[in-house]
């Protein structure tokens, strides 16, 4: 009897600390986490040219301070646009509707997120309210393409502009001829 | 010479598929073992409670050499707190599940296999098949789905005492940003990661149960043959544990 009590405990005990194990691991080192006591919120929806590599879940911080994260992002094949919904924590109601939100990066290589900064608007942002003011992602790839085709013509630029204008002057002469 | 490689080929395959056909003969008899549960509580005791200090000390251990590394690593490129997303992953993802496996193959598959081959040994098992009863039914079932049973759980509570050893050296004795600590491991961590620890510490607790009951079941009914069952238990599971780590870590590679 005696013997049946205490591996009966050792069990329950095993498995109990188990399964709290378990709970530890799915709610407190993931983001799901924080969805499940599903705190009061309002969704705002702003469009970017280009979210980069934002993903949902990621979050959205204003001044620095974590206000709420990412529930969804799709494109939209009207505008060509990405389509981006934030969860915003009740707590923050009193942002200017007129805010402007962009996309940041964490660090130097770290993953997006986006930052809200507030407006001087009278009214505040409400639950399936607009962002109409957004700046897109920071691409690196685009930034160097640019720095490099800017580069290239600086460099190669005394070159080619004295190379062009006697090009272009014939090429100009027959279109005139053309039209009288 | 090729002679000798083909009969050690022949007869890897020949313990492959004989181990395979038990593993029916184990599931044939799970639905029946299931109404007799007191007999696979006692042996959930067995296998996981009883292992319970050496996975938590191990955790524990684990998890403040993660956490010391870890800090010297990532403090050259000044990014420290990323600390407790790089143990959360790696005793989540790989050491929980692959450590508590290891070392349930020494602690539990061979105590499981040592068990059976002594009952084999000393004609336990001949004895049960006098009477009637069936031994895989009665003895080797509930060993183990015990342990089927108990692996997924102490990897659980391997991976939190190492998070917890992690966050001892990080943030006590190293200095680490406790708020940073957590919300860059809760941002970082994906649901999915923590899917594939238990489904890994599923898979080896199949693979590590089912290598410990059918080496013991089939031991030589001699002292030096419970030996070598034993040790063939935990090489045969290590060596299975890491090979399917790999295909498990594949399958969940996007």
């Amino acid at each position: 009897m005696r013997n049946s009590h205490t591996l009966n405990l050792g069990t329950g005990l095993f498995v109990l600390l188990g399964f709290a194990a378990l709970f530890f691991l799915t709610t407190q080192t993931t983001s799901r986490g924080l969805s499940f006591g599903s705190k009061p919120h309002y969704d705002v929806t702003a469009k970017f040219d280009n979210v980069g590599d934002l993903k949902v879940g990621s979050p959205v911080s204003m001044a620095g301070v974590e206000i709420g994260r990412v529930s969804d992002i799709s494109f939209d094949s009207k505008d060509y646009k990405a389509v981006v919904v934030m969860r915003l924590d009740s707590r923050y109601n009193q942002i200017p509707s007129d805010s402007d939100a962009s996309i940041y990066t964490q660090g130097l290589l770290g993953g997006k997120f986006v930052g809200l900064t507030a407006g001087g608007g009278e009214t505040y942002l409400k639950d399936k309210d607009h962002i109409d003011f957004t700046q897109s992602a920071f691409v690196l790839e685009n930034l160097i393409g640019q720095f490099l085709a800017n580069f290239g013509k600086t460099a190669a630029g005394a070159g080619t502009d004295t190379a062009a204008t006697p090009a272009a002057a014939p090429a100009a002469t027959p279109a005139k001829e053309k039209t009288k | 010479m090729p002679g000798e490689l083909r009969n050690r080929l022949v007869t890897t395959l020949v313990e492959t598929g004989a181990m395979v056909r038990f593993l029916f003969r184990i599931l044939a008899g799970v639905p029946r073992a299931l109404l007799r549960f007191d007999l696979v509580v006692a042996q959930v005791y067995n296998a996981g409670a009883l292992s319970l200090v050496i996975i938590m000390l191990s955790g524990l251990f684990v998890g403040m050499v993660l956490g010391l590394q870890g800090f010297q690593l990532l403090q050259r490129f000044g990014s420290e707190e990323a600390l407790g997303i790089a143990a959360a992953i790696g005793l989540v993802k790989e050491l929980g599940p692959v450590v508590t496996a290891l070392l349930f193959a020494g602690r539990a598959g061979t105590a499981l296999a040592s068990e059976l081959g002594l009952m084999r040994a000393t004609d336990q098992l001949s004895a049960m098949e006098m009477m009637a009863v069936d031994p895989v039914q009665r003895v080797v079932v509930p060993r183990f789905l015990g342990g089927i049973i108990a692996m997924p759980l102490l990897a659980a509570i391997f991976s939190m005492i190492g998070i917890y050893g992690a966050q001892l050296v990080g943030v006590q004795f190293m200095g680490v940003d406790s708020g940073s600590f957590w919300s860059q491991m809760r941002s970082g961590v994906d649901l999915v990661d923590v899917t594939e620890g238990i489904v890994k510490s599923g898979a080896f607790g199949i693979a590590c149960s089912l290598i410990a009951v059918y080496e013991g079941y089939h031991a030589e009914p001699t002292a030096e043959g419970v030996g070598r069952a034993t040790t063939r238990t935990v090489v045969t599971s290590a060596v299975t544990t890491l090979f399917l780590d790999y295909l498990i870590t594949a399958m969940f590679l996007k």
